[in-house]
């Protein structure tokens, strides 16, 4: 009698049969769910929480001036907010360089992104702003032809 | 507000989550360091719970050093881990306590009274002399000051105060100011 695979459909209408089986055994209860009671006891074990305490760390006139800044800083959390206002006046670089700066970096990163003729063009008005003892010629042929032709070594 | 608490008195420390204790470093296994905080059992503190630790960048703990920081575990099923970083990632004072000083014990009641704000006790001392204190939540605090002498003078006022009255100590500090 080994089926080599049952129809899915005989294999669901058995589960089911199964289930109902099953389920008519099992006890249940006929109770109504009881509500859970939101308890509004919350446990604390740590003194932190009851009282104000103040930050273990600490220094006297003077001795280690590193904890004492510390001392204002841990100190004064709980109290103002004021001292934000402080970190932004303190950043490393101003926002006027920034500023600068970004507009030199667009700049740099563009060329990178140029195709070759356009790279070419750029390359030459650099030289051109260089060349400043050449006269006349601002073409940029001539320089380049120099550069292509073979310099013949002289005997 | 609406909070309420036992006020109890005890010698004993029962490590509790977000509390920030001395440890002195009893061993290192691998790249766990076991502290000894006062407990049942010794807290495990990670290499790299330290501000600017990475795994090439380890921080230079030996055993027998001192080291201030916070529980992040901390129940009764497991045994307590510490931290010398906090939720953001800084050190904010916690970490390896420098070289010299005097590492005593005291009862929590008292490091109750200390800790509290406004301690009397506290700002008589800091007129004293300069130096320096570190208080941990487990009853024990570390001082340093210039000299060996102001040291101990600091640590036997504060060993004592537990049963000095106010104008005891008052009367104590008096004397020491003056001399």
């Amino acid at each position: 009698f080994m089926q080599r695979g049952l129809d899915s459909q005989t294999k669901k209408q058995l589960e089911e049969e199964e289930k109902k089986i099953i389920s008519e055994e099992h006890w249940y209860l006929d109770v109504p769910d009881l509500k859970e009671k939101e308890s509004c006891i919350i446990e604390e074990r740590s003194f932190l929480r009851c009282e104000d305490l103040v930050y273990g760390r600490m220094s006297f006139k003077g001795f280690n001036p590193e904890i004492e800044k510390l001392m204002i800083q841990m100190n004064s959390k709980g109290k103002e907010e004021g001292i934000e206002e402080d970190d932004k006046m303190e950043a490393d670089v101003s926002d006027e360089e920034m500023a600068r700066r970004y507009e030199t970096l667009v700049g740099t990163i563009g060329k990178k992104f140029l195709r070759k003729r356009d790279q070419r063009v750029l390359k030459g008005d650099d030289e051109d702003e260089d060349g400043e003892v050449e006269e006349g010629s601002s073409n940029t042929r001539p320089s380049k032809r120099a550069k292509k032709m073979f310099l013949k070594p002289q005997d | 507000g609406g909070a309420y608490w036992v006020d109890s008195q005890q010698k004993r420390y029962v490590p509790v989550k977000g509390d920030h204790v001395i440890g002195i470093v009893t061993a290192k296994a691998g790249d766990v360091f076991r502290l000894d905080v006062g407990g049942s059992e010794p807290a495990s503190l990670s290499y790299l719970a330290f501000e600017g630790a990475t795994k090439r960048n380890r921080p230079n703990v030996q055993v027998g050093d001192l080291i201030y920081g916070q529980f992040v575990v901390a129940n009764k099923d497991m045994e307590p881990e510490m931290v010398c970083i906090d939720s953001s990632g800084k050190s904010s004072g916690m970490g390896i306590i420098g070289q010299d000083g005097f590492l005593f014990k005291v009862s929590l009641g008292l490091i109750r009274k200390l800790l509290a704000p406004k301690c009397e006790i506290i700002q008589e001392l800091s007129q004293l002399y300069p130096f320096e204190l570190v208080i941990g939540m487990n009853g024990r605090i570390w001082v340093k000051a210039k000299t060996v002498q102001q040291t101990l003078i600091i640590v036997n006022i504060l060993e004592a105060c537990e049963y000095m009255t106010a104008e005891q100590r008052k009367q104590a500090l008096a004397k020491l100011s003056g001399n």
